[in-house]
């Protein structure tokens, strides 16, 4: 509760420093704040203390180990992404007091969302992210593109959000209740009437569409691209992996056993959205689309950790983790990259191993991670989810899984080959200010080190 | 010497020779490798003195993965074939003017971690990883420094990853079944697993599919020839010298005894599936004009041989693959050598544009003729020992496949003698040809001592494989 309260507070925070027109010590101090809000988090996890619990609003909000690991995550990426706030704003007046209270806010509502203990808290924190959510996409003005996305994120988006909250009615109606533990109780109990299952599948709808799973998915490369970039990388990583996150929780609490058929369903979801993402993803030339289905693609294995519900939600932890990580090293780089030559293509990606080299292994870093090359900590969260699927004797998803490997070397292997054989087209070396490249490299060097450690994660229990 | 301490040793060259700077980085990889050939030959004093040589450090509780090397005589022989090949092939280059020299060095003894961890691991998620890591590097080395035009060579080399990455994926589908079926990645539980057979079949399958890729089996070749032409030398030299050891090694390690009712079933289509590979791949060579792919294809029936031998599940078949293994490494690195030199000094890969060498150059005329002779399995050179061997085996299981896989020899011997020809003799050409320096006669009577070393006196080789393989004889029958 008190780390919800301090993140919102940050938030409120940046709008009173600019008001006090001292806006240059926003970036440093939130990120300082977060820093230290994240090692909290993380000593609560490993101590099992409760030293952030000191306000606790009982029956709305339970900080298990569940909630504190998932939220750590993602105060670490908001403290990773806030750091490049500043560059990326500088053309357009540099204002940014605006970006970094609302995607405080939005952090605020991600942590509501893995943390809740009744539907209705649920529902605030999503709603919390999702309004975050649509200012920010449009928040280039003068850019159609960025209009255009986030009309579209908030017509689709307030669509999903609707069918969640009638989906939640339906649940109330058949438990007659909105807090968890007692709907858990109900669940294991009793037979529902058929509006239980209805709202059930009302709720999975609307979260895969902010997972941005097949057949939910046809928003996200349009948003990407037109957003601008340091949205894109808030929605692709901070934002799917929240999303992820509380889709799991949420099957963990409403769904008892996973029988047969919505077995299948899943099965069928995954699948399709592994696939669709990956052979899309192959013929993208914009940069950022290509991520988007490479996010895609991710969000397809992630959804495998719905078929083993209610144990080791860790390998989720650090399938989300690996992935956002190689997310945020990837988009630092992008961004770095698109300011400095005004264009999105993959092309201006060529010759960049010989202008900056370290950029250049970053961004190959981040690929390897996500095609799953072993070392990186990709490879291990895929083996991790192929091992635990197995032993649940899900192999046909598996074989798929491995295929979708493959295909996904193709797109991620052209732009390391762009990078490091063809001749740059000016020989300009890409200017970009430090903070750019720690936060590269900070963020790779997590991966990397989660890859070689992954009993860090893995040895939770959450 | 303990194997972790081997592995150290290259891995603290990695980083030094990256660190020393490009002018240095080519004395730093020198001065490493053959560190790590000496402490190699320390851990052969160890285990032959009876030492224990492996190690087994504890790394993910859960799943439970440790890394563990065990040493046995077959794993040490490959490691030694990896450390005597990695200072050979970094001498190769040290006339070349070479960009990014710190880069390039220390991926190639980063490759050669790499595949020393793949040869000593016997924990099946740390011999995964080995096994893919090697992989990054010599993507890199093709892409980098590789040969022709950029497009092609992109082409090239991304089919040559997605080949081997897609045929390692199916490996690791089978690891993993393994594990939840052994409940550990050990390979020595996974010796005591008795698995069903129809299992058994799909396990093999998984692993066949990386190593017939890696080594390659035909029809799985297709990548070959492109990527060999492509690499530079000193990539292709790892590439053949050692890299397709490893698919060969690891159906010895890995697939035979995991798996040995599917072995025994589907022995006769492996062999015949191998000796295709011999015969086809010497008929191919007849037609090649440019010399890397002719002696790309000529590998290719080589190893079509070796593999064949390794399927017989016979002790002599097995020993005479690991033989026959670590004399086509010797003498592959030779002669790619010996072509790029020819590439060097007369500007051509092509056969027909070549010819009359033999007048100027007398020496390397004659290291070229004895790595041919060696290639075709002529006695007292160590590839007679293998060929040989091999050939017995076949013999043991029938007939036939010893009499097609005994063409090729015949045809090795005319394909190679032909080409020696066009290449070395006939009028002497215009375009002068200087003969070999210091450093090129080193390299060359480095592998031509050990190739007719071994073909004389084989039997310490043989003394060092043998207890291994009648252990993994006895797993399979």
């Amino acid at each position: 509760m008190s780390l919800l309260l301090a993140v919102a507070f940050l938030g409120v925070l940046c709008l009173v420093l600019e008001i006090l027109n001292i806006k240059k010590t926003i970036v440093p101090v939130v990120v300082i704040a977060l820093l230290g809000l994240f090692g909290l988090t993380v000593n609560d996890l490993l101590t099992h203390g409760s030293f952030l619990d000191i306000v606790s609003l009982p029956g709305m909000l339970v900080f298990n180990n569940y909630a504190k690991a998932f939220s750590a995550l993602f105060v670490l990426l908001t403290a990773l992404i806030l750091c490049l706030i500043p560059f990326c704003t500088r053309e357009r007046t540099g204002h940014y007091t605006d970006y970094t209270a609302i995607i405080l806010f939005l952090l605020s509502g991600a942590i509501a969302m893995v943390s809740f203990s009744n539907l209705s808290m649920f529902f605030i924190g999503l709603e919390v992210l999702s309004i975050s959510l649509y200012l920010l996409p449009a928040s280039n003005v003068k850019s159609r593109r960025s209009n255009e996305a986030g009309m579209k994120y908030f017509l689709m988006g307030s669509f999903a959000s609707s069918l969640i909250l009638f989906g939640v009615a339906l649940i109330y109606g058949a438990t007659g209740t909105f807090d968890i533990s007692k709907i858990i109780e109900v669940s294991h109990s009793t037979t529902f009437p058929v509006w239980y299952s209805l709202g059930l599948t009302l709720i999975l709808v609307g979260m895969l569409f902010k997972v941005s799973a097949a057949p939910f998915h046809f928003w996200a490369p349009d948003v990407y691209q037109g957003a601008p970039t340091i949205i894109t990388t808030v929605m692709s990583t901070l934002v799917k992996v929240a999303a992820v996150a509380t889709l799991y929780k949420l099957m963990d609490i409403l769904v008892p056993t996973i029988s047969g058929s919505s077995r299948i369903i899943i099965v069928v979801i995954s699948i399709l959205t592994m696939t669709i993402g990956n052979i899309t993803a192959i013929k993208q030339t914009n940069i950022k689309r290509l991520l988007a289905y490479s996010g895609i693609s991710h969000a397809g294995f992630m959804l495998m950790a719905l078929l083993y519900l209610h144990q080791n939600s860790e390998i989720l932890l650090y399938y989300t983790a690996a992935y956002s990580l190689a997310g945020v090293a990837a988009f630092s780089v992008v961004i770095a990259v698109c300011h400095a030559k005004g264009k999105q293509d993959m092309e201006m990606f060529s010759g960049l191993g010989k202008t900056n080299p370290l950029m250049a292994v970053v961004l190959t870093a981040a690929m390897f991670s996500m095609a799953g090359i072993p070392i990186f900590s990709g490879f291990m969260a895929k083996f991790f989810l192929f091992n635990e699927m197995l032993s649940i004797g899900e192999t046909g998803l598996v074989v798929v899984g491995v295929l979708n490997s493959i295909v996904s070397v193709f797109y991620y292997f052209r732009i390391v080959n762009l990078m490091f054989t063809k001749e740059p087209d000016t020989s300009h070396v890409i200017k970009y200010p430090i903070e750019v490249a720690v936060v590269a490299v900070i963020a790779i060097a997590l991966n990397i080190l989660l890859g070689i450690y992954p009993s860090i994660i893995t040895s939770l229990t959450i | 010497m303990n194997i972790v301490a081997v592995l150290l040793v290259l891995l603290a060259g990695v980083v030094l020779t990256f660190v020393s700077g490009n002018k240095l980085a080519k004395k730093s990889a020198l001065f490493f490798s053959v560190l790590t050939l000496l402490s190699s030959i320390c851990m052969l004093q160890g285990y032959l003195g009876g030492a224990n040589v492996g190690a087994a450090i504890p790394w993910v509780s859960y799943p439970h993965i440790s890394l563990s090397f065990k040493i046995d005589g077959l794993a040490l022989a490959m490691v030694l074939l990896t450390t005597v090949l990695t200072p050979i092939i970094i001498l190769t280059t040290w006339n070349k003017e070479i960009k990014n020299a710190k880069t390039l060095y220390s991926l190639i003894l980063f490759m050669s971690l790499a595949m020393i961890g793949t040869f000593t691991s016997s924990d099946g998620l740390i011999y995964y990883i080995f096994w893919e890591l090697s992989l990054i590097p010599i993507y890199f080395i093709i892409l980098v420094w590789g040969n022709g035009e950029f497009e092609k060579r992109k082409k090239a080399v991304i089919t040559f990853f997605i080949y081997t990455f897609a045929g390692s994926l199916f490996m690791l589908l089978s690891l993993i079944y393994l594990y939840t079926q052994a409940k550990s990645f050990s390979i020595d539980a996974w010796y005591s697993l008795k698995l069903p057979v129809e299992t058994q079949y799909w396990v093999f399958a998984g692993f066949f599919l990386a190593y017939a890729i890696k080594i390659p089996i035909i029809p799985f070749h297709s990548w070959q020839a492109s990527t060999y032409q492509k690499a530079p030398a000193y990539g292709t030299m790892l590439l053949s010298g050692i890299m397709l050891k490893m698919g060969l090694y690891s159906i010895i390690r890995w697939q035979l005894p995991v798996a040995p009712a599917a072995a025994e079933c589907f022995k006769y289509i492996l062999i015949g599936v191998s000796v295709a590979g011999v015969i086809y791949g010497s008929i191919i060579t007849l037609k090649q004009r440019n010399i890397k792919r002719f002696l790309a294809y000529s590998s290719l029936a080589h190893v079509g041989l070796i593999a064949a031998g390794a399927y017989t599940l016979t002790v002599d078949g097995l020993r005479g693959a690991v033989l026959q293994m670590l004399a086509h490494g010797l003498v592959i690195v030779g002669l790619f050598y010996a072509a790029d030199i020819i590439y060097k000094r007369l500007g051509t890969a092509n056969i027909d544009e070549m010819g009359g060498i033999k007048a100027h150059a007398g020496k390397f005329s004659t290291a070229f003729i004895v790595l041919v002779l060696a290639s075709v399995a002529l006695p007292l050179t160590f590839n007679f020992i293998g060929e040989f061997t091999v050939l017995y085996s076949l013999l043991q299981v029938n007939l036939w496949f010893a009499v097609v896989g005994g063409l090729t020899i015949i045809l090795g011997a005319f394909y190679m003698t032909r080409m020696f020809q066009h290449v070395m003799l006939g009028e002497a050409s215009a375009k002068p040809f200087f003969d070999l320096t210091a450093g090129e006669i080193l390299v060359f009577s480095l592998i031509i001592g050990l190739v007719i070393l071994f073909g004389i006196y084989p039997q310490p080789l043989i003394e060092l494989i043998d207890p291994a393989i009648k252990e993994i004889v006895k797993q399979i029958v």
